[in-house]
């Protein structure tokens, strides 16, 4: 595909995932001034630093009267599993020049992790192998990253007189496109198991603030299909 | 009173730089056991987020129910990737069931 084709299919593919982040970019620049922030501070915030969870959990703590190292130091924790999706398309970066990969890693959320990893590692590289991908990434990104300063405009703006968004449900959007992307991914035991236990111990410890429980569930998931992969590896040996 | 744009600078630094962490350094090839490990990151990360976003849609409550459309419609979604493996198909599919769910129980705000 060309350059143009690639970034206006990834800017196409996010677009559940635009539909799925309206509500809560309405209720952050909504929410956004009682917890103290002026109208350019909480448009601000989304511009620089673009982290849905992270602006939540800032908003709340700021409302509880938190200090800057409490905050700074709960983002950091917040923000862990986005080293997880550096690290995993790291391999698919790594030969673009430093004025791609900044901004790339600036606009990666979970979102665009997502729909970019399907694109990257889902595709086979024989049959697929476009060099301008970035391209999709960046057209991916970019919708994202406009749709979120969009909504916070309209929730700053407009606050309390949207209607109630959230009660639609739109964020099962991005519900319905992780499925689509994670269930076929599931093409052996290993990455059944990963899926498996991923899930049970995110369930386990939903309770954990911070995403920690996220993190937990993932490493799990990392390790046990690790771990199964190289145990089915030393079977085929045995047997040849 | 705690300056304001200082927490944005510096939630801007830390975010960042949990984003880059690994861009940064693009000489670096990972050993084998890293490599072989980062194959299950989108699955372990996706199920971990889609899974108690069904079970426990608000985030908080468990609900086992049949009155949860993103339990259900969430399985219909499920189905449909696993038969079709078609991205569209799942989504379309799963937001249609999600929404007529939600319109037969009477949970939109219409």
């Amino acid at each position: 595909m060309t350059r143009s084709q690639e970034f206006t299919q990834g800017a196409r593919d996010m677009l559940p995932m635009l539909l799925g982040a309206i509500p809560f970019g309405i209720i952050f620049g909504s929410l956004a001034g009682s917890a103290g922030l002026s109208t350019w501070q909480a448009l601000g915030m989304s511009l620089l630093v673009f982290a849905g969870s992270a602006q939540f959990i800032a908003l709340s703590l700021l409302g509880a009267g938190a200090g800057l190292t409490v905050l700074l130091l709960t983002t950091l924790v917040v923000n862990l599993r986005h080293a997880l999706y550096s690290a995993s398309l790291q391999p698919f970066v790594r030969h673009l020049p430093k004025r791609w990969r900044v901004p790339l890693a600036f606009w990666l959320t979970d979102e665009a992790y997502a729909v970019v990893v399907h694109r990257y590692a889902d595709s086979d590289p024989l049959a697929d192998a476009s060099p301008n991908k970035h391209w999709y990434f960046l057209g991916a990104a970019l919708a994202m990253y406009l749709n979120w300063q969009l909504c916070t405009l309209v929730g700053v703006l407009f606050g309390q007189s949207v209607p109630n968004l959230e009660a639609w449900g739109l964020d099962f959007a991005m519900l319905a496109t992780f499925i689509g992307i994670v269930v076929p991914m599931l093409r052996n035991r290993p990455q059944v198991a990963a899926a498996l236990v991923a899930s049970a111990v995110a369930l386990a410890c939903h309770a954990l603030p911070y995403k920690l429980g996220l993190m937990a569930a993932a490493f799990s998931g990392i390790v046990v299909g690790v771990l199964l992969e190289r145990r089915n590896e030393r079977l085929i040996e045995e047997h040849s | 009173m705690m300056d304001n744009w200082l927490l944005i600078l510096g939630m801007l630094a830390i975010t960042f730089a949990t984003r880059y962490s690994l861009f940064a350094f693009p000489d670096l090839r990972f050993p084998p056991l890293v490599r072989q490990g980062l194959h299950y990151v989108p699955t372990a990360v996706l199920s971990a987020i889609v899974v108690p976003g069904m079970l426990l849609p608000d985030g908080e409550h468990w609900a086992l129910r049949l009155d949860n459309a993103y339990l259900l419609a969430g399985l219909a979604a499920i189905a449909i990737a696993a038969l079709t493996r078609n991205l569209l198909a799942t989504i379309g599919g799963g937001f249609l069931c999600f929404f007529l769910l939600r319109w037969a129980l009477g949970q939109l705000p219409l």
